[in-house]
This record gives structure tokens, sequence and C-alpha cells, in this order.
């Protein structure tokens, strides 16, 4: 039993079909919320679902020029890094006695994961589009890494450790990060860079739908399309959760806090999707401008307000 | 029936392709996306790749220098597809069916599983025809 228990984790709850089918919801809040935005009724509750069980009936093709094993495998990758964040930030949330030192930092290399193996996916496609849509994806990445590493930086020097089980027991303690002056910065920083981690507009860049037409996932279709959308689902799952754990006190199941849990999991959700939707798309290089310079100047800021104590 | 293509009933994505038409009729396909009738409400998205698509939608007469790239396109899309032709131009060449450049209408490259006719049509007769094509699956 002891040994099934990680496997149940890792599939059930709260790895695999937990994350995606609250993912799934969340892309659907979206969809929506897009919908409302710009005066429309929008898609019914269960279009992500529906979409994902059609694809699954669809044909796979595999372009002639393409890197069979490669293609095929760097989705599947990415989505068994996406499910790992999950589990790892959700087990912590619920039991933070399961902490391990270090854990936050081991979640933010895991969540890059999926990004690198997009990267490495759209390049083996075989597709000039899903080349150039690799390419912008990796500069992108190189540029919201930095600033997103340092404001989580922030709140690490604030409560001097490294692992959630003392981040979440602090933010008990002293109040959440979020109200304070370094930690609203670091807030606002980490929310831009997690816009950029999910290639929501401003920071479509490598998918560019009118421009790249897809982009790096241009040659997916069938089960691997639907792998990738999965993978997009479930970082839009794991990165709101991310930020509430390390500036917002965490989530919890016992009592009323669920309702806290659930409003603040959607207050950030919601503040993605409208800033993806009051936005036009950015070139590249003012993407690594901005994250290079204002962000990163920023997050700077905000570790030194911390380290003062504010 | 089975369920996934009962699911591709409640989400067929849309490639749009132009082989000559004058342009108004892709002004009304896009009409479709817009307040007004919303078709994403059906889950009907338009989408960049043709490995994304469902559904093929043509507008206009088929001309010398698209069909390689019709019957491409065909081919390239992942199985099942269903084909729309939309307005009279891709049902019989309309207007331009005296023209030297024009090769005939799409039904006789394609198969197609629906006709949409109108100079253009309205948005509702282009979501009727779907609503067909989307019944044909059973
Ligand atoms: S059917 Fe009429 S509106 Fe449509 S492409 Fe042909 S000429 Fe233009």
């Amino acid at each position: 039993m002891d040994i099934l228990r990680p496997i149940l984790y890792y599939a059930i709850f709260p790895g695999f079909i937990f994350s995606a089918v609250v993912g799934l919801l969340t892309t659907w809040v979206d969809r929506k919320v897009t919908a409302r935005v710009q005066w429309r009724v929008g898609p019914p509750w269960y279009q992500p679902f529906a979409d994902t069980v059609k694809l699954i009936g669809k044909e796979v093709v595999i372009p002639a020029n393409a890197r069979r094993t490669g293609f095929l495998m760097m989705p599947v990758i990415g989505l068994a890094a996406a499910t790992l964040a999950s589990t790892i930030l959700w087990i912590v949330n619920l039991d933070p006695s399961k902490s391990f030192v270090g854990d936050s930092l081991v979640v933010i290399y895991i969540m890059t994961i999926p990004a690198v193996s997009m990267i490495i996916g759209a390049s083996a496609s075989g597709n000039p589009l899903g080349i150039l849509g690799a390419s912008r994806e990796m500069k992108l990445l190189f540029s919201y890494e930095l600033p997103l590493i340092i404001s989580v930086l922030t709140a690490i020097v604030k409560v001097g450790s490294f692992s959630f089980k003392n981040i979440l027991a602090y933010q008990s303690e002293h109040g959440v990060i979020i109200w304070s002056i370094s930690g609203i910065i670091a807030f606002i920083v980490a929310i831009l860079c997690a816009q950029a981690k999910l290639t929501f507009v401003p920071f479509d860049i490598p998918e560019a739908e009118t421009e790249l037409a897809g982009g790096s996932h241009i040659e997916y279709s069938g089960v691997a399309l639907a792998v990738v959308r999965l993978n997009m689902a479930i970082m839009f799952f794991v990165l709101p959760i991310f930020l509430i754990t390390i500036f917002w006190g965490g989530i919890s199941f016992d009592g009323w806090r669920i309702l806290t849990s659930i409003v603040k999991y959607v207050v950030i959700v919601v503040i993605m999707v409208l800033i993806k939707n009051t936005n036009p798309r950015v070139r590249i290089d003012q993407a690594v401008r901005f994250f290079w310079g204002p962000m990163f100047i920023l997050a700077l800021a905000a570790i030194i307000l911390a380290k003062l104590g504010l | 029936m089975s369920i996934t293509l009962k699911a591709l009933k409640k989400s067929p994505w849309v490639f749009h392709v132009n082989t000559g038409a004058c342009n108004n009729c892709d002004i009304e396909i896009l009409d479709c996306l817009t307040p007004r009738f919303d078709i994403e409400r059906f889950g009907i998205v338009l989408v960049g790749s043709i490995r994304h698509a469902d559904v093929l939608l043509i507008s206009g007469p088929v001309t010398k220098n698209t069909l390689p790239r019709l019957i491409r396109l065909y081919e390239q899309a992942p199985k099942p597809i269903k084909v729309i032709v939309v307005g009279a131009c891709g049902c019989s060449c309309g207007i331009f069916r005296d023209g030297y450049n024009i090769v005939g209408p799409v039904d006789k490259y394609l198969p197609v599983d629906a006709y949409v006719p109108g100079c253009p049509p309205k948005p509702e007769a282009i979501i009727a025809g779907v609503v067909k094509v989307l019944n044909t699956l059973g």
C-alpha cells in the first residue's frame, strides 16, 4: 500500500486526473471571460472536455520531415512535468509536513520543463513556422525566468527558508506576503512572468495565431494536440496555485478556508485573463527588453525592500 | 455513434481557405464570429493550422493556381475531415464561370459535404450549413 500511495497521488489526486479536470475547467473560465469581455455568450462549461475527447478520435499526422520520436515524446514529457509540479504543490499545501528542503526551487525548475519540451517538440516538427515558434519560445524563456526567480526569492528572503512549509507557516503567523510593499511588487512581477510562461497575450509570441498560425504547436494533430493542450491547461492550473502558495497564504481544504482558497484562485485566473484580453501582442525584442529592464529592476527593488524588512 | 464523433459534433474546428473568392464570402464567414452570431457558443472556432481542423471551409471558385494547394491541404488534414463550400462561386463558379483561370467548382476535385449557396450567403445560412454537416455525422 505504501508503494501504491505515491502512484495514486501522482495519477489521481492531486495528480493527473484532478489537475487535468480543474485545468480544463480553468481554460473554460478563460474562454468564457474572454467571450464576456467581447460581449459574446461564450462556450458551455463542457467545451474543453469535448475538445479533448474529439482530438483523441482524430488521426495523428506525422509530417514527412519530422523527427518522429522527439516530435511525439516531448508533449508527453511536458505533461508529466506539469503533473509533477501540480502534485508537489498540492501535497505540500494539504499537508505541510510532507514539504522537503528547497521544494520551492524544485517546483520552479519543473515548471520550466513544459516550455523546454515544447521547444524541442516544435524544432522536431520540421515546419519552418514551428521552428520559428520554438526559437521565440526559447528567447521568451530566457527573458522571463530571471525576474520570476528573483520575485520568488523575495518571498524566500522574507521568510528565510527555501521550503514551502516554512513559507506557509510564516504567512499564517505574520500575515500573507502580498500585503507588504516588497510582496506586492514581487507579486506583480511574478504574475506578468506567469503570463509569459503560459504564452498568453501580450506574450503569446511563440504561438501567434494570426502570424505563425499556431507556431510551436502548428504540426500537432489528434492525440498529440490533445496532450499539448492538456499540458497548457495543467500549467494554467499550476501557476496560480504556485503564486498563491508563495505570496498569498496557500490553499487549504478545511472548513471555510476552502471558500477563500477558491476565491483566491479565481481572482488570480481572472486577472490573468483580463490582462490577456486588454493588451495587444508585443514583439519578441520588446518582450525581452520588458523583462530584462523594468521587470528585473522591480524584482531587484522588491528583494532589497524585503531585506530591509518592508 | 462513438463518443469521439459525439464530441466532434460539439467542437468542430474550422479551417478557412479562399480558393479565389472575391473576399465578400470571407467577410460573411468572419461575421459568424462576431457577438451577434457568436458561433463559439457551439464550440466552433477558427484555427490557424490545417492540422487542427475538423472542417474545411472553402470559399470561391477553384483557380489554376489554388488547385494544387487545395488538394494538398485536403491531404494534409487529419481525418475525419468535412468539407463545406460557401458561396455561389464554390458551388458552381458563380459570376467567374467564364474566367480564363477558372478550373471548375470545388466538388469537381474534393468530396463536398455541404453547399451554402448565395452571393454572399448570410451568416445564418453558413451556420445552417455547418449544422447540416454535423448532422451527417450521425
Ligand atoms: S459567391 Fe459572390 S460573394 Fe462569394 S466569393 Fe463568389 S462572387 Fe464573391
